[in-house]
């Protein structure tokens, strides 16, 4: 495809330069439409870092918050509870928290920043039903008689145990996802807001 | 590289007529090659409809056509806009481009208008281009309604309201038609639904049907010139037009110089005045509608005015029938009449610069009248200012009514053979 | 035809008529002014914001004039409202028509919906702010130049003083108030300033942009133009 013979380089050239600018004026003007499917104003105000005091959470109890329109369990475990947690090392797939569902202030053992209180996100790592809370161990938890104590998904039955961590050869792939939090207080801890102060 | 794109566009072509219609309506549709500064307005037209669709489309993502107040006691529709202009990243652009865009998009189509009855475009044999150019003008009035409902401000219902009343002033249907225009029985949620389902559906799809209708049948007959001279009659050895030009590349490059000086005016009004003085955005729109407060002075928008103007202006009841059912058999009359312009028009050349000084003073006339009624239409009626109205639209009415007598008196210059440019 | 198409297109101006029957002072344009916008925030969330919402704005927007978030929260916010939170207020809509006879209007958008022929939005907040007068036949006991027989009473009076009508329909000071008549004005050219701010908040923001795209589109323009030059010029 020579210059000069059938082809007008000239114009060739003058079309190329208009194209390119016309092109990017194009790019220019699409960017605003684009941008206005992101999250509003209102979406991300919504989405705001929720504050929580659990001070009158008594020992084995939990309680649940929402943030981000998911559930956020927070349980203040009982030293029985922490102890199930050695059990369950070896019955569930991820017991080291490798995969990363939670921040790296919390890759350690009870999954948490304080030992006593778990917070965890109440979704189910399958396919987003929200498990049941099975606190009963042993024969009573209609489970199994050795059951520890954990939560039970009641759409395809993957269990977790009281860290979150999912148990191996269930439907749910990964450990229960530990959202960014801080805390403010003894008992008051603010989702969505990590221990770097960023928010999530 | 190039092998393999002619390959592929041969197995297109074998299944698909791509090529066919690229030639067809663009590398040899032969137009004439003295288009003037009036014949831009045809693509602009166009490109203000895929502006509006565009703007529209990311629009309802986040409106909501919803008359119930929220829990600040204002209309859930009305604060969806504002959500639009504050909260949704750059919709206060997308909002912008949309009011302005339906403003412009009337501007042009008037001067789109305007240029046919200059240059007789609605001469045979394009009179079916001119009833699809007035069926997309009639939809364009109901797509502009429909749509300024939607904000929910004050204008905005009280405007629809009036409107919609007038339906029942049609003798033995009209309240009924009215009942069921609106649904309820004012202006309310119901309304406000339906409306959205029109603007944003019903009659785009029209809009649409009819464009296409309109450019099928213009590139059926071939395009009008400024001179008005049939350039099909001289064509050369190979059957092209002596005065042709492939509309690509010349028009389409031509256009796009006209898109982008459009563009800028586009951007002055849209990020400098986008209110425009109150005409493209209404001040007293800002206000969420309040069914129990009618502003002091109800106006339509400023495209609607002369139609608005001769409707006002019929004051008199005949026939046992109410004024108010004549004004809007002027109103509608004063757009249906257009239709029949390809059969008044009965002078023996198309363009005025061949007809005689009797259309030329016609058309003068018509165009100040239709100014007037346009500025009357904005304001607080008086006495005097009905009378003068009443004269417009006589006057109005008089340029078509009066057209096959005074085309064919009128002095006319011969048309030439070949185009002047 | 050239001729034809100028007198056409003046004639209309013959048929002008003019006459506004409202005049309004001219606001102060504190549109670029941070501190005035800000002083005008803290205004209309001491004085305004009982009674009337902003529930189009959000908090977190003050940060266009200049303020933190920690700033907004500590000194704007008097609710347990979140910094991301609309200005909205706490009396419903039903109980303030009950107490006033009509509820107060939102104010996120009065200062675009007051305009007229005879002045801006701003401008008519600029008025009547400055036009309230003591009339004891009204429930309220104030009635305001330029909005007849209002609802709302005069909440600055203290600041303003309270003025009566007197002669030739025009408002005297009949008693001060703790700040002298230039000081008050100025006073609400920062509150009706905040509230053209609020009408609009990226009012500056695309006054800039426009600019830049305005460039742009005329650096096309160069190249569309020379490219159609080039084409045209085989026609003829």
């Amino acid at each position: 495809m020579a210059c000069d013979d059938k082809v007008d380089c000239g114009r060739r050239r003058l079309i190329m330069a208009t194209a390119t600018v016309g092109g990017a004026v194009g790019i220019v003007a699409a960017v605003p439409f684009v941008a206005s499917m992101m999250p509003s104003e209102r979406a991300k105000a919504a989405g705001a870092p929720v504050e929580v005091d659990f001070g009158k959470l008594a020992a084995g109890e939990m309680m649940t918050v929402e943030w981000r329109g998911k559930p956020v369990w927070i349980i203040n475990r009982s030293k029985e509870m922490l102890d199930s947690l050695k059990k369950t090392d070896d019955q569930v797939s991820d017991p080291n928290s490798d995969k990363q569902m939670q921040p790296e202030y919390c890759k350690n053992e009870t999954r948490s920043i304080k030992p006593e209180y778990m917070v965890v996100i109440g979704i189910c790592t399958h396919l987003g039903c929200s498990p049941t809370e099975k606190f009963k161990t042993g024969a009573d938890s209609g489970i199994d008689p050795n059951w520890p104590g954990g939560f039970l998904c009641p759409c395809h039955g993957s269990t977790f145990d009281l860290a979150g961590r999912v148990y191996r050869g269930k439907p749910a792939p990964d450990n229960l996802e530990v959202p960014a939090h801080k805390y403010l207080g003894d008992t008051k801890i603010v989702i969505g807001i990590g221990q770097d102060g960023k928010e999530a | 590289m190039n092998a393999k794109m002619t390959a592929l566009l041969g197995w297109v072509d074998a299944r698909f007529p791509l090529t066919s219609n690229w030639k067809a309506h663009l590398s040899e549709y032969y137009a004439p090659k003295n288009f003037n500064f009036w014949y831009f307005f045809g693509s602009l037209s166009l490109l203000v409809l895929v502006l509006q669709i565009v703007t529209g489309i990311f629009l309802t993502m986040h409106y909501k056509p919803d008359a119930s107040l929220n829990v600040s006691g204002v209309p859930v529709a009305f604060a969806s806009v504002e959500y639009i202009m504050r909260d949704v990243p750059w919709g206060w652009l997308i909002r912008y481009m949309h009011s302005t865009g339906a403003s412009a998009f009337f501007l042009v189509v008037y001067l789109h208008m305007f240029r046919g009855l200059l240059y007789g475009s609605y001469r045979k044999p394009r009179e079916l281009i001119w009833l699809f150019g007035m069926f997309i003008f009639l939809a364009l009035m109901a797509e502009a309604f429909f749509g300024y409902l939607l904000p929910w401000g004050q204008m905005s219902y009280w405007g629809a309201q009036v409107i919609v009343n007038l339906f029942s002033a049609i003798p033995l249907i009209g309240p009924d038609l009215s009942l069921w225009l609106r649904g309820d029985f004012v202006v309310g949620d119901a309304t406000l639904n339906r409306f959205f389902a029109f603007h944003v559906v019903a009659v785009p799809m029209v809009l649409l049907g009819l464009v296409a209708a309109h450019i099928l049948a213009l590139h059926e007959v071939g395009s009008n010139n400024p001179d008005g001279v049939e350039i099909k009659k001289k064509k050369d050895a190979k059957g092209i037009p002596l005065d042709g030009i492939p509309f690509h590349p010349y028009y389409t490059v031509k256009d796009i110089v006209a898109v982008v000086v459009f563009l800028m005016v586009f951007t002055v009004i849209m990020f400098f005045m986008p209110e425009f003085g109150g005409y493209f955005l209404e001040y007293n729109n800002f206000f969420p509608a309040n069914p129990l407060v009618t502003p002091p002075h109800i106006a339509p928008v400023w495209y609607f005015t002369p139609y608005y103007s001769m409707l006002r202006a019929v004051t008199v009841n005949f026939f046992w029938i109410d004024a108010k059912f004549w004004g809007v058999v002027a109103m509608g009359g004063g757009v249906v009449i257009l239709l029949f312009l390809p059969w008044l028009d009965r002078s023996p050349v198309k363009s005025i610069r061949y007809k005689g000084p009797i259309f030329k003073t016609a058309l003068a006339i018509f165009v100040v009248s239709f100014f007037i009624l346009g500025y009357l239409g904005m304001l607080v009626p008086t006495p005097a200012r009905t009378l003068v109205a009443q004269v417009c639209t006589v006057l109005y009415f008089g340029f078509f009514l009066l057209m096959p007598i005074y085309s064919q008196l009128d002095k006319c210059q011969p048309e030439p053979d070949r185009v002047t440019g | 035809m050239k001729k034809l198409l100028l007198l056409v297109l003046f004639t209309p101006l013959l048929v002008f008529a003019s006459g506004a029957e409202l005049r309004l002072d001219k606001a102060p344009n504190k549109a670029v002014d941070q501190a005035a916008l800000q002083h005008g925030a803290k205004l209309f969330v001491n004085y305004c914001q009982s009674c009337h919402s902003a529930s189009y704005m959000r908090y977190n927007r003050l940060r266009d004039i200049g303020l933190n978030e920690a700033q907004i929260r500590d000194n704007l916010i008097f609710s347990s409202d979140k910094v991301g939170d609309l200005m909205k207020i706490a009396m419903q809509p039903a109980e303030a028509k009950t107490w006033f006879g009509v509820a107060p209007p939102d104010l996120t958008i009065i200062a675009r919906a007051r305009s007229s022929e005879a002045g801006s939005g701003a401008d008519w907040l600029y008025t009547y702010l400055r036009g309230f007068y003591r009339d004891d036949a009204r429930p309220s006991g104030w009635n305001n130049l330029v909005f007849e027989n209002v609802g709302m009473p005069h909440v600055l009076w203290e600041l303003q003083g309270q003025q009566v009508m007197g002669e030739g329909h025009k408002l005297r000071l009949d008693k001060p108030g703790k700040l002298k008549p230039a000081e008050y004005d100025a006073l609400v050219a920062d509150l009706v300033g905040y509230l053209q701010y609020v009408a609009e908040p990226v009012a500056e923001t695309r006054k800039k942009l426009g600019i830049f795209v305005l460039l742009g589109l005329a650096v096309l323009l160069v190249f569309a133009y020379a490219l159609k030059r080039e084409y045209w010029k085989d026609v003829h």
